[in-house]
């Protein structure tokens, strides 16, 4: 039992180590600068400092300017972060007040849950 | 349709035509210019067709670029689905008339994550719009946003914002929407869009299917609010107004012939009068079809033009037979007068087929047209929708000032002065042919049961095929009895004899006659000799005697002389 749940904890911290070693692409797209496009990228910017400082690179595009992206990226909703790396391709639409979703999302649950007990992690395959 | 009173004509709000066949004749005109109409109707029943119609004739017929954004379907998909009809929908975007934005909502790759709006397809659609200088939108089908976004709530809110924005751009947008349970469209668009909501139907009714348009409502505007029959074909969709003709054609006095002299002289000497509808009706193969096409050989041999509409021969079959009659039709067919469209009545209902015809005729424009037969329909109709269908038919011709034969088979056992389905009174002449069964034959017999507007013949006609075409010969009539055929020819010579018989006495009694006439004449002049031989006699007597006297009384003075008495 001892040895399985060192096992898993080593193959998570592996894997963790992987993600830490991988690169965030990320395209944040506004429509002009209303209070909702300012509180998206404040809190994106937040999540990305915490989460994956050093190895992210976001950039906002503000569609107003260039309407040829969105169609090109098709944008939709506004406003939206596209997850372009690592793969694969995830889209979140809205203000990204709801930072427990955008971390489930970008796979950085795990990551932020390092500190959690891991005995209830390792149960799960 | 309705009649629009002069008050609409003052303040009627502006249209925008779709180039849709009989789709503008219902809306009386159009769309409303500038405005959002909704289309909505089942899977399958002809929205997006609709919708791309609306934008390529836009672009193509009435100078009015468009944008399409497409939920369900990339552009080249669009442009494949609508080259199939004839539309270049890739040289349209080529040149700048029509753009194709295809917008994908992958439900499974989107996070909500507070709040948002629906900016980025305004945008989109704003960009798109600017781009090209648009006048015409359509978002087929806006309906993927609410299965694409989780907060319907939000979705609704941004459509509602999105209809007020067009209105505001000006553009006339069409926005497709999917049937509902119970509402027209799933989402409740309708409660949206109110201007104008048109719902396409596709059902199936004795395994036939038939598409129909109905305009739902059509705020500040008169529109036909029947169910419109609808068709997809080579070029497009088309909707018929099969009610909207009234019966205040156009009449003509002009009378074309008939392709057979005799039936002409039947026909007050002229023939048919143009732009008349004429029933042929009569049992299996009493000859329908032979005075049917030696009309269609008469019109196209003066160089008009025959549309033939046959449901139950091929082209192929019916210019062979006919050549057998001597009508060459096939050289009409070359020189593109006459023209065939054979198809079972089956293939589908009763007013796909009304399109059908009326389109082709809309293209063809032909001087005459056959239906043969029209009996055939009743795989398709009951009586009553036959007669509906058939109706239109002739009130669409007379419009048309086409003349039409109608073809009608009798079927065996029923009163033959008795159309099949019931048409005769819509009809201005009708030929009625029957076959006379005698000792061991058959023969055909024509007459005219009615001919409106002209004096006409009520003699029977025996008419006979020939290879030079049809001849009509005058029937026997005799004593209560018709004879034709065969039993005509043995009258015929029975009456010959007959009069070389009666022609025979004659002249034998004629001859004795003559004999009794001279013998009595030699008589006379034998007694005439006589009586002026006795006549002589008589003188020569008298005169001997004058002479005896004479001479006595001479005799007797010279005896006194000599005597020499006193």
């Amino acid at each position: 039992m001892k040895t399985k749940i060192s096992q898993a904890q080593a193959a998570l911290e592996k894997a963790a180590a992987q993600q830490q070693a991988q690169r965030y692409v990320l395209r944040l797209y506004i429509t002009g600068m209303t209070r909702r496009s300012m509180q998206a990228v404040g809190n994106i910017r937040k999540i990305c400092e915490e989460h994956l400082e050093g190895r992210y690179d976001l950039e906002v595009i503000d569609i107003h300017q260039q309407p040829t992206l969105a169609e090109g990226e098709q944008i939709i909703a506004a406003p939206t972060l596209i997850k372009k790396l690592p793969l694969p391709l995830r889209r979140f639409i809205g203000d990204m007040s709801n930072t427990e979703r955008i971390l489930l999302g970008m796979d950085l649950r795990k990551a932020a849950e390092k500190g959690a007990p891991v005995g209830t992690d390792s149960k799960q395959p | 349709m309705q009649t629009q009173s002069p008050a609409k004509k003052l303040t009627g709000i502006a249209k925008c035509p779709t180039g849709i066949r009989g789709l503008d004749e219902i809306t009386d005109g159009g769309l409303p210019k500038g405005r959002p109409t909704l289309i909505c109707g089942a899977a399958g029943c002809g929205k997006t067709l609709l919708a791309t119609e609306f934008i390529v004739r836009g672009a193509s017929e009435f100078n009015e670029p468009g944008v399409f954004m497409a939920f369900e379907e990339t552009g080249k998909e669009l442009a494949d689905n609508v080259a199939s009809l004839g539309f270049d929908l890739a040289s349209l975007i080529r040149h700048k008339k029509v753009v194709v934005d295809h917008v994908r909502i992958e439900r499974s790759e989107i996070e909500e994550t507070g709040e948002y709006d629906l900016e980025g397809l305004f945008i989109r659609l704003g960009a798109a719009i600017d781009g090209i200088g648009a006048k015409r939108v359509v978002l087929d089908s806006i309906e993927e946003l609410f299965a694409g976004l989780p907060n319907q709530a939000i979705v609704r809110s941004e459509l509602r914002r999105l209809f007020l924005w067009l209105k505001d751009k000006g553009v006339t947008a069409v926005i497709t929407g999917e049937q509902g349970e119970k509402t027209l469209t799933r989402h409740g668009l309708e409660e949206y869009i109110s201007d104008c909501v048109i719902f396409l139907d596709h059902r199936v009714n004795n395994q036939i299917a038939t598409r129909r348009l109905r305009i739902v409502k059509y705020r500040g505007s008169a529109h036909g609010t029947n169910e419109y029959p609808t068709l997809i074909d080579q070029q497009g969709l088309s909707v018929l107004p099969i009610s909207s003709l009234g019966l205040n054609y156009p009449v003509s006095t002009e009378r074309v012939s008939s392709g057979i002299s005799r039936l002409d002289a039947m026909l007050g000497g002229k023939g048919y009068f143009k732009g008349s509808s004429i029933l042929i009706s009569g049992t299996a193969g009493s000859g329908k079809t032979s005075i049917a096409s030696a009309f269609a050989n008469s019109v196209c041999q003066r160089g008009g033009r025959c549309l033939y509409w046959s449901s139950e021969e091929s082209p192929g079959q019916i210019v062979r037979d006919m050549a057998s009659i001597g009508f060459d039709l096939d050289r009409h067919v070359r020189k593109n007068l006459l023209r065939f469209h054979s198809i079972r009545p089956t293939l589908y209902g009763l007013e796909n087929h009304l399109v059908v015809l009326h389109k082709m005729v809309t293209e063809f424009r032909p001087d005459a047209l056959i239906m043969d037969p029209i009996t055939n329909l009743t795989a398709v109709g009951n009586d009553e929708e036959i007669k509906g269908m058939l109706t239109r038919v002739i009130d669409f011709l007379k419009n048309e000032g086409i003349t039409a034969i109608f073809t009608s088979l009798t079927a065996g056992g029923t009163i033959l002065e008795q159309s099949e389905v019931g048409v005769s009174s819509l009809m201005d002449a009708w030929l009625l042919l029957s076959m006379v069964q005698s000792a061991s034959e058959r023969n055909r017999v024509l007459y005219l049961l009615k001919s409106r507007g002209m004096d006409h013949s009520n003699q029977m006609r025996e008419f006979v095929l020939t290879g030079n075409g049809i001849e009509l010969v005058d029937v026997y009539a005799g004593l209560g009895t018709v004879y034709t055929g065969a039993a005509r020819l043995s009258q015929k010579a029975r009456d010959e004899a007959d009069a070389l018989e009666r022609r025979q006495t004659e002249e034998r009694r004629q001859r004795d006659l003559d004999m009794e006439r001279r013998s009595l004449q030699a008589q006379l002049d034998a007694l005439q000799t006589r009586l002026a031989n006795i006549t002589a006699e008589q003188e020569l007597g008298l005169s001997l005697e004058k002479q005896r006297d004479d001479a006595g009384q001479r005799a007797e003075s010279q005896m006194a002389r000599a005597r020499k008495a006193d």
